[in-house]
C-alpha cells in the first residue's frame, strides 16, 4: 500500500499547524476559562446559569452554525475585521488568529465545565478555612482552590486540546484550507479523500485514532492517580 | 489603643434561615467561654459572625479593636481578623501535609502585635503531633485530624480561638483524649477560647463562663457555677445531664482504698484516687439525678458522700412526676432531681435541713497542678 511516493510535504504541515492551534487554544482557554469557571462556581447571581448556557452552546449547536456566525463576526464587516484593521488587514477570517478565536469558542465548554465542577466539588469550607488563616481571597485562590481543583484543570486541558485537534466544521467555515496557514488535520484528511490520496488519509486518520486512544487512557490513569482521599 | 479592658463584645441581629437571631453578649478575653444551647439555636452563626465568615447586622469589638460597626460600615474581612477557627470537621487542606497545614496560617499571620508568639514546636509538643508531621491528612484518624486543626488555628496567632463543636464528630474515647489536650492548651497558652457546644458535659468540663442560647436569643450568661445552679434554665441546660460544679481541695490520700479525700468548706468528699498534693483544687461535677435527699442522717449506707445542707429552692415541673431542688451546702450548692411525691412526703420546702446523698461524682484534672 505504502510503496508509491507518499507526499510527506503535505502531511507534516497540517499536523504541526493542528498541534500549534490546539496548544495556543488550550493555554488561552485555561487563562480565560478559569475565571469564568470560578465565577460560575461561586457567584450567587441568578443569571449565571444563562451565562453557563451560552458557554455550553457549542455542545449542541451544529459547528457550521457557530462557524457561520464567527465568519460574519471575524469578517471585514464584523468586529474581527475592525481588529484586523489595527494592523492593516481586512479580516480575521481565514487566518491562524481567526482559527484560535473560533477554537476558543468551540472548545470553551470542554474546559470550563470540568474546572467549574472541580471548584464546586470542594465547597466553601476550604476557602473559609484559608480566610481564617489570614489568606486573602487572591492568595486562597492560588494556594487552596487551584491545587484542590487540579483534576478539573487536567481534564479541562486534555479535553480542550483533544477537542480542538478534532474540530472540522468551524474550521472549514472560518479557515478554509490554506496550506500551512489554516489547513488543519481534519480538513487535510477531507482533502486527501477528495483527491483520492487514500494513503495519506490513512496515515492521518490512523494517527488521530491512536492519539485519541492515548489521550483518553492517559487521562483516566492520571485522574486515578491524582484523586486522593479527602478528609 | 484604647483603655478599655480587653474583652469581646458582640451584638448581632438578623434573619438566619427560619429564625431571627438576636443576641448581645460580652466575654472576657481569658479562659473558656462556652456558647451553649440546643442544635439550631444560632450558636454556630454567632461564631461565624465573629470570624467574619457570615455577616449579620450588628457590632463586634475584640480587645478594644472594632471589627464590625454598622454605623460606619466597618466590616473587617475574615482574613484580617486575629481569630483561630476550629470547625466541626477538621477541614484540613488535603493537598498539604500535616506540617504544610500547620504552617499555612503561621506564614500569613504577620507581626503578632505585642502578643507572645505561639511557636510551632510548642504547638507540636502540646498536641502530640511529632510523628504526624509528614503525613497526608487523609491518613490520619479523626482525633488526630482535629488536633492538627487546632494546632493550625493556634499557629495563625489568634487573639481568640473559636471552636465550633470540635468534638461532635468524634467517638467517646477520642473525645476524652482530645479534651485532655484542650485542658493542657488552655493552661499553657493562656489563649481565650469561645467554645460552641450542645453537650453540657463538655461545657462543664472546659468552660469558665457560659452564654446560654435558645432559639436565636440569649437566655442567660455568667460564670459556669452560677448558671448551672439556676433551676429555671433546666429546659435549656437539659434534664438528664443537668448538674452543678463544685471546687474542693485535696485533704488527704487513702492509699489502702485508693481514695482521695477532699475538703469542701469543712465537709468531706471522697473520690477515686487522683494524684494531687494536699491543697490542690479539684473541679467536681455533680448531676442532679445523682443526688438523693434524706431528712435524717441515713445509716448503713453504701454511698460515701453525704453532705449536710438546707433546701434553698424547690421547683416542681408541672405535668411531670419530677421536681428539682437547690441545696445550700455551705459555700456551694447542689441540684437534686426528685419526684414531686418525695418532695411532698418529706415536706421539702426552703429552709428545711437535709442530707444530700451523692451517688456519683465526675471530676476533671484541669485545675490540678
Amino acid at each position: 500500500m505504502l510503496e508509491t511516493g507518499i507526499v510527506w510535504a503535505e502531511i507534516w504541515p497540517p499536523i504541526r499547524l493542528t498541534l500549534e492551534l490546539a496548544a495556543v487554544t488550550t493555554v488561552t482557554l485555561l487563562i480565560i476559562g478559569t475565571p469564568i469557571a470560578w465565577w460560575l462556581a461561586r457567584s450567587q447571581a441568578r443569571w449565571k446559569e444563562a451565562v453557563a448556557a451560552v458557554v455550553a452552546l457549542p455542545l449542541v449547536l451544529p459547528p457550521t452554525v457557530l462557524g457561520f456566525y464567527l465568519l460574519v463576526a471575524l469578517g471585514p464587516d464584523g468586529p474581527g475585521g475592525w481588529i484586523a484593521g489595527l494592523w492593516g488587514e481586512r479580516s480575521l477570517a481565514f487566518t491562524f488568529e481567526g482559527l484560535v478565536i473560533g477554537s476558543v469558542f468551540y472548545s470553551m465548554p470542554f474546559v470550563v465545565q470540568p474546572i467549574r465542577n472541580a471548584f464546586e466539588a470542594f465547597g466553601d469550607r476550604p476557602l473559609e478555612v484559608a480566610a481564617t488563616l489570614h489568606a486573602t481571597p487572591w492568595d486562597a485562590f492560588w494556594s487552596v482552590a487551584v491545587p484542590l481543583a487540579r483534576p478539573g484543570f487536567l481534564t479541562g486541558a486534555v479535553l480542550g486540546f483533544a477537542h480542538t485537534v478534532g474540530e472540522f466544521g468551524v474550521v472549514l467555515m472560518i479557515g478554509g484550507s490554506i496550506p500551512g496557514e489554516t489547513k488543519v488535520l481534519s480538513v487535510a484528511i477531507y482533502d486527501f479523500v477528495e483527491t483520492l490520496q487514500w494513503t495519506e488519509a490513512h496515515i492521518l486518520a490512523g494517527g488521530m485514532l491512536a492519539f485519541a486512544f492515548i489521550v483518553i487512557s492517559a487521562m483516566m490513569i492520571l485522574e486515578k492517580r491524582i484523586a486522593r482521599p479527602r478528609p | 489603643m484604647t483603655s478599655t479592658a480587653p474583652a469581646l463584645s458582640a451584638a448581632f441581629r438578623g434573619q438566619v434561615g427560619s429564625f431571627t437571631l438576636d443576641v448581645a453578649f460580652e466575654a472576657p478575653l481569658a479562659g473558656v467561654t462556652a456558647l451553649f444551647g440546643a442544635s439550631g439555636c444560632g450558636k454556630t452563626t454567632i461564631l461565624r459572625c465573629i470570624a467574619g465568615l457570615h455577616r449579620l447586622p450588628g457590632r463586634l469589638a475584640v480587645g478594644g479593636q472594632t471589627w464590625q460597626e454598622d454605623g460606619t460600615g466597618l466590616f473587617l474581612p475574615p482574613y484580617r481578623r486575629r481569630v483561630g477557627y476550629v470547625f466541626q470537621e477538621a477541614s484540613l487542606f488535603p493537598h498539604l501535609t500535616v506540617r504544610g497545614n500547620l504552617v499555612y496560617g503561621a506564614r500569613r499571620a504577620g507581626p503578632a502585635g505585642g502578643q507572645p508568639v505561639i511557636a510551632l514546636d510548642q504547638v507540636i509538643g502540646l498536641l502530640g503531633l511529632e510523628h504526624l508531621l509528614d503525613r497526608a491528612p487523609g491518613k490520619l484518624s479523626g482525633g488526630e485530624r482535629q488536633r492538627v486543626a487546632v494546632g493550625r488555628a493556634l499557629l495563625a496567632q489568634p487573639r481568640l480561638l473559636l471552636m465550633d463543636e470540635p468534638l461532635s464528630a468524634l467517638d467517646r474515647q477520642t473525645k476524652e483524649e482530645i479534651l485532655t489536650y484542650f485542658e493542657a492548651l488552655n493552661k499553657e497558652l493562656a489563649i481565650p477560647i469561645l467554645y460552641v457546644s450542645h453537650d453540657i458535659g463538655e461545657v462543664t468540663r472546659l468552660a469558665d463562663r457560659l452564654v446560654v442560647l435558645s432559639k436565636g436569643g440569649k437566655v442567660a450568661e455568667g460564670p459556669l457555677g452560677t448558671i448551672l445552679e439556676r433551676l429555671d434554665l433546666r429546659p435549656v441546660t437539659g434534664r438528664f445531664e443537668a448538674g452543678v460544679v463544685l471546687t474542693a481541695q485535696v485533704a488527704a490520700q487513702d492509699p489502702a482504698f485508693n481514695l482521695t479525700r477532699l475538703d469542701h468548706f469543712g465537709q468531706a468528699i471522697v473520690i477515686p484516687q487522683v494524684d494531687a498534693a494536699p491543697g490542690t483544687p479539684i473541679r467536681l461535677r455533680v448531676r442532679a439525678r445523682d443526688v438523693a435527699l434524706a431528712t435524717t442522717r441515713p445509716e448503713g449506707l453504701s454511698i460515701r458522700n453525704v453532705l449536710e445542707g438546707t433546701v434553698a429552692e424547690v421547683r416542681e415541673e408541672e405535668g411531670t412526676a419530677f421536681a428539682e431542688l437547690l441545696i445550700d451546702i455551705g459555700g456551694g450548692r447542689l441540684r437534686a432531681r426528685l419526684t414531686r411525691h418525695a418532695v411532698a412526703e418529706l415536706a421539702l420546702t426552703p429552709g428545711v435541713p437535709v442530707y444530700a446523698l451523692i451517688k456519683s461524682i465526675s471530676f476533671d484534672r484541669r485545675s490540678m497542678a
